[in-house]
């Protein structure tokens, strides 16, 4: 028996020590590449910094399995908060169908804390301060839910380096990242993001069993005076087959808006 | 009035040099509604027909100046009854000239306000008159001829309101249903004050949110926009009697993940007394029910109010709302509410199903049903019990 344990002893020790190393060495690699995701996703989303404000209207066309088509117009305006640790301010206008014309949803995102957001319902001039835990819910019917569809803010997620890839024209550093907040639809998100001009390419969206759900494809980009702008997502669900465009037109930087025009009771006074 | 209301804006428009353009917004919508009842009315008079048409009409044209900071509205509303003379209305909902300033508007017109959070009653909300003869949910309003003034601040937002001109309430007619054993004679409303509907009210508003947390305070003073209902000498028909109030008004609201706490609370020197009346309650909701894309919504909310027979009648004086709202979250944004009132006094039952969706891209189809049960002769919706009805509406938008 002694002998056997003395041997054992002898066995065990080096071989927890090769672990030891070995799994610390998992660690720092482990490390470096949250560090390179974050360090990449951080770049990526520095690249507008400065950008003030914006305003811009896009079509939302939304098409289901059998290839059935109906669109919404709607305006988004946004306040930049340059500070990493507050969240932008958004506003979003319907303008069609014309049922909803006038409907206006009113975010302030925060980083880990549920956004503040009011919901204006025209028909009854009536201003309502509405739930922000529906982070997965799908946004007026369509592919995207809230949370792919508010302020897209760095600190919401934890992140990891995958890889290295082309990506169309690009090479791309595919970056995975996991949201931090809480009630998201989502077990992790894979971002494609380019090595040229910095800006997401495609994401991938896993749902909570892991699977993956859907895919977001971000093209047609345009430089305003440094910031750059996709001007077409493309959601598509991979599970339902059914997808969703956002077509945008020409953003405006830096109209003059205030915080002013991000109040709630601004809601009831657009027009 | 309407032609002050139309004539100022008019004024105001053309004061502008259409050199400075600007954009017009121009947008209509006409509804085709249909309301069906089964039971033989209660009252003598009241039309026995089956089917109770109207046609209703909104257009709205709004006009912004290039700089963003002026804008301009002109909606009227238009409906004709086929069965309810009473209910034909010819209302201005908006019509006004309003300046942006960096913390500050002014608006000179006609215009809609809402305050409050609840859904079984609005309390708090006093600046429009309700358009009963429209919908008796009283979430229909009329038009409101006013001059507003909203200061911004850190600290919230200050709204006061000088209001020149009072709206009567519309009720059914004689023909129509929805209405007590004698008719409401809309043409010899009696008031309080000897300015009649002259008289100039005023509103304060305080409004603002802190963390979870949003909270409204209002004071009104001046015309109750809830008459008394006297009988007329001849005893064929009641008279809407307006008095002078002075109301102060109480909402609150607090969002935490899926739940929103609502409370509504008013002390009103009433005609004859003073009260108070409160509603308050919980929404809850559930997203994404069974891997759907559908939210199921509960909502509780319990009505108390404090005032004597003495002042104008309300039917949540002491009652239970418990309802559900079903959203699809589809493309035709298909949503249902259905609820049930109840007076745990009397016993009286109010049930209410509306389910709405888009057809297409133009279309909007709209579903009600109401009915009425438990009231004894004697209890406050007792003239209502033969009142049982569906309503479909399809509208079409431009």
């Amino acid at each position: 028996m002694k002998q056997i344990s003395i041997k054992m002893r002898d066995f065990v020790w080096p071989a927890v020590a090769a672990m030891l190393l070995v799994s610390f060495a998992e660690n720092a690699h482990a490390n470096s590449d949250i560090e390179r995701g974050f360090e990449i996703a951080a770049r990526s989303d520095r690249t507008d910094l400065g950008f003030g404000d914006s305003e811009v209207e896009l079509t939302m066309v939304l098409r289901n399995a059998a290839g059935q088509e109906s669109s919404r117009s709607l305006k988004i305006t946004t306040l930049e908060k340059p500070d990493e640790s507050v969240g932008d301010k958004s506003l979003v206008v319907f303008d069609t169908p014309r049922d909803i014309e006038g409907t206006a949803l009113l975010s302030h995102a925060k980083i880990l804390d549920p956004d503040d957001q009011w919901l204006y319902l025209p028909a009854l001039k009536r201003v309502k301060r509405i739930s922000s835990a529906n982070k997965s819910g799908p946004f007026v019917g369509s592919e995207f839910a809230f949370e792919d569809f508010t302020a897209i803010e760095l600190n919401k997620f934890d992140y990891a380096y995958v890889r290295e890839e082309q990506c169309g024209e690009f090479i791309c550093d595919v970056v995975e990242r996991t949201p931090r907040y809480e009630n998201s639809g989502y077990t992790k998100q894979v971002s494609w993001v380019d090595q040229t001009d910095f800006q997401l390419r495609k994401v991938e969206f896993y749902d909570r069993r892991g699977d993956l759900l859907k895919v977001l494809e971000l093209t047609d980009y345009r430089n305003y005076d440094g910031v750059w702008r996709a001007h077409k997502l493309s959601m598509s669900n991979v599970q339902t087959n059914k997808q969703t465009d956002l077509i945008y037109g020409d953003y405006t930087f830096n109209t003059g808006l205030a915080a002013n025009d991000f109040v709630k009771g601004r809601l009831s006074r657009l027009r | 009035m309407k032609r002050f209301v139309f004539v100022s804006l008019l004024a105001a428009l053309s004061s502008l040099s259409p050199a400075r353009g600007g954009e017009v917004d121009i947008s209509a919508n006409l509804e085709a509604q249909v309301r069906a009842f089964w039971q033989t009315p209660a009252w003598v008079g009241q039309d026995d027909s089956a089917l109770q048409p109207s046609i209703i009409s909104t257009t709205e044209i709004r006009w912004y100046n290039d700089a963003g900071n002026q804008r301009a509205a002109f909606i009227p509303h238009l409906r004709w009854d086929a069965t309810d003379t009473e209910r034909n209305l010819v209302d201005l909902k908006e019509a006004y000239w309003a300046f942006e300033g960096d913390d500050y508007e002014v608006l000179i017109g006609a215009n809609t306000v809402f305050w409050g959070v609840t859904e079984s009653v609005h309390l708090v909300d006093i600046v429009n008159q309700t358009d009963l003869a429209g919908d008796i949910d009283g979430e229909d309003k009329l038009g409101q001829p006013m001059v507003s003034l909203v200061l911004q601040r850190d600290w919230g937002e200050i709204t006061a309101f000088v209001l020149p001109y009072f709206r009567e309430r519309t009720f059914a007619g004689a023909d129509g249903g929805f209405r007590p054993p004698v008719p409401v004679d809309t043409d010899n409303a009696l008031y309080e004050s000897s300015s009649k509907e002259r008289h100039v009210d005023f509103a304060l508003r305080y409004s603002h949110y802190i963390g979870d947390i949003d909270v409204g305070l209002s004071a009104f003073s001046g015309t109750s926009r809830e008459p008394r209902l006297v009988p007329a000498a001849d005893g064929t028909s009641l008279l809407p009697l307006y008095d002078q109030i002075d109301q102060f008004g109480v909402d609150l609201q607090y969002t935490k993940d899926a739940w929103l706490w609502k409370l509504e609370a008013i002390a009103r020197d009433g005609a004859t007394e003073s009260f108070a009346a409160a509603v308050g309650g919980v929404e809850y909701t559930m997203y994404q029910v069974a891997e759907s894309s559908a939210d199921v919504g509960l909502l509780l909310e319990y009505q108390y109010d404090g005032r004597s027979e003495l002042e104008p009648l309300t039917i949540a004086d002491n009652d239970v709302f418990v309802a559900t709202r079903l959203a699809f979250n589809d493309v035709q944004d298909t949503a249902v509410l259905a609820g049930v009132s109840y007076d745990t006094d009397t016993g009286e039952t109010f049930f209410n199903i509306e389910a709405e969706r888009r057809f297409g891209d133009d279309w909007f189809g709209e579903l009600r049903v109401r009915a009425f049960s438990g009231a004894e002769p004697g209890d406050n919706t007792y003239f209502l019990a033969k009142d049982d009805y569906v309503q479909i509406s399809l509208a079409r938008y431009f």
